[in-house]
């Protein structure tokens, strides 16, 4: 469907482009963070490519997955409803080492994306206007989408003073 | 003693009238509000119980529907509602999710409201059926037509400390 995309990025960062494949009628690449805005500017800026909308931005954690190579990956997923194509990028990341630069600068629309990211995994986005948590509330510590997350660790706001007689 | 009798009849009276006048404050957040309109909706009528009309300040109400799944973050919200709500008040789990948190069991979910608040009746079900719903409100009714509720009893209780405390 946007193999034309696959090729013209491949031609235009070559290395940069660690590996790109192309599945289920989906393209995906993927980035090394350090050249993450730059192929995301040429995909926004370029005529030929004209990625406005931002779909999606979230993070995987493959603790425990087979080839587990990295432990989060931060995807983005782009469309251009001039262009009707779209494609997918995958940004692995290392354990300690979970920082990205931000894309908001880039659409706009990632900037809650960004944060709800923060908010449930801890990868940082660096040169984000406002990096705190969206949905939950300051006394949360941890990220609970981590699968190391224990499922009945609780950060309780209120409970009952009283107790059963 | 001729007091005594006195006032147990006029509990019962005020208690007998409650029972058939709750006004509901609905803190409704998830999918069983649907539930809930159903209930509260001409087909299953729960104005024939005497409930029909929902206040949407505590102030005015004394009957608490928690109809839904209730978040840690909501939790002080819903515990300031509470202890807005008139004297002598009731609470109704409505819902698994509101009784036990349901099948949300994670970092997010309160496992049922009664770790915040004392809750007279548990409706289950995800949601419950209209039937359930007006079952436990016959429950309560019964009741509170009996003092049974949470807060009648603390009431009573209290009530009896202070003449101990008076003597
Ligand atoms: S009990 Fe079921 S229907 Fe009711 S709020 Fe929970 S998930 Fe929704």
């Amino acid at each position: 469907m946007s193999q034309a995309v696959l090729d013209a990025l491949k031609s235009k960062f070559g290395d940069a482009i660690l590996s790109a494949e192309s599945k289920h009628r989906d393209e995906s690449i993927t980035v090394a963070p350090a050249k993450l805005v730059e192929v995301c500017t040429f995909l926004r800026d370029d005529d030929k490519m004209a990625f406005d909308s931002p779909v999606f931005l979230t993070c995987t954690d493959r603790l425990g997955l087979p080839d587990e190579t990295h432990r989060f990956e931060v995807v983005v997923q782009l469309r251009s409803v001039s262009k009707r194509h779209r494609i997918r990028i995958k940004v692995p990341l290392e354990e300690g080492k979970l920082k990205v630069p931000t894309l908001s600068g880039l659409w706009a629309g990632f900037n809650w994306l960004e944060r709800e990211t923060y908010d449930m995994y801890g990868v940082e986005f660096e040169g984000h206007p406002d990096m705190r948590r969206i949905y939950l509330y300051e006394e949360f510590e941890g990220f609970p989408l981590r699968k190391d997350f224990p499922k009945d660790r609780r950060f309780p706001l209120a409970r009952r003073e009283w107790t059963d007689e | 003693m001729g007091l005594e009798i006195t006032t147990t009849k006029l509990e019962d009276l005020a208690n007998w009238g409650r029972k058939f006048s709750f006004f509901t404050y609905p803190f409704i957040t998830a999918c069983c509000g649907m539930e809930f309109m159903s209930v509260a909706a001409p087909k299953y009528d729960i104005a024939r119980f005497g409930a029909e009309f929902p206040r949407f300040s505590p102030r005015q109400s004394d009957l608490m529907m928690v109809v839904g799944t209730i978040t840690e973050k909501q939790g002080p919200a819903l515990k300031r509602v509470y202890d807005q709500l008139a004297e002598p008040k009731f609470v109704i789990a409505f819902g698994v999710c509101a009784s036990t948190g349901g099948f949300y069991q994670n970092y997010s979910v309160v496992p049922g409201i009664d770790q915040i608040i004392p809750v007279d009746v548990y409706i289950p079900g995800c949601p419950p059926r209209p039937e359930q719903v007006l079952d436990g409100v016959m429950l309560l009714q019964k009741k509170v037509a009996e003092g049974r509720s949470i807060n009648q009893v603390r009431a009573r209780r209290e009530a009896l400390e202070r003449q101990s405390e008076g003597v």
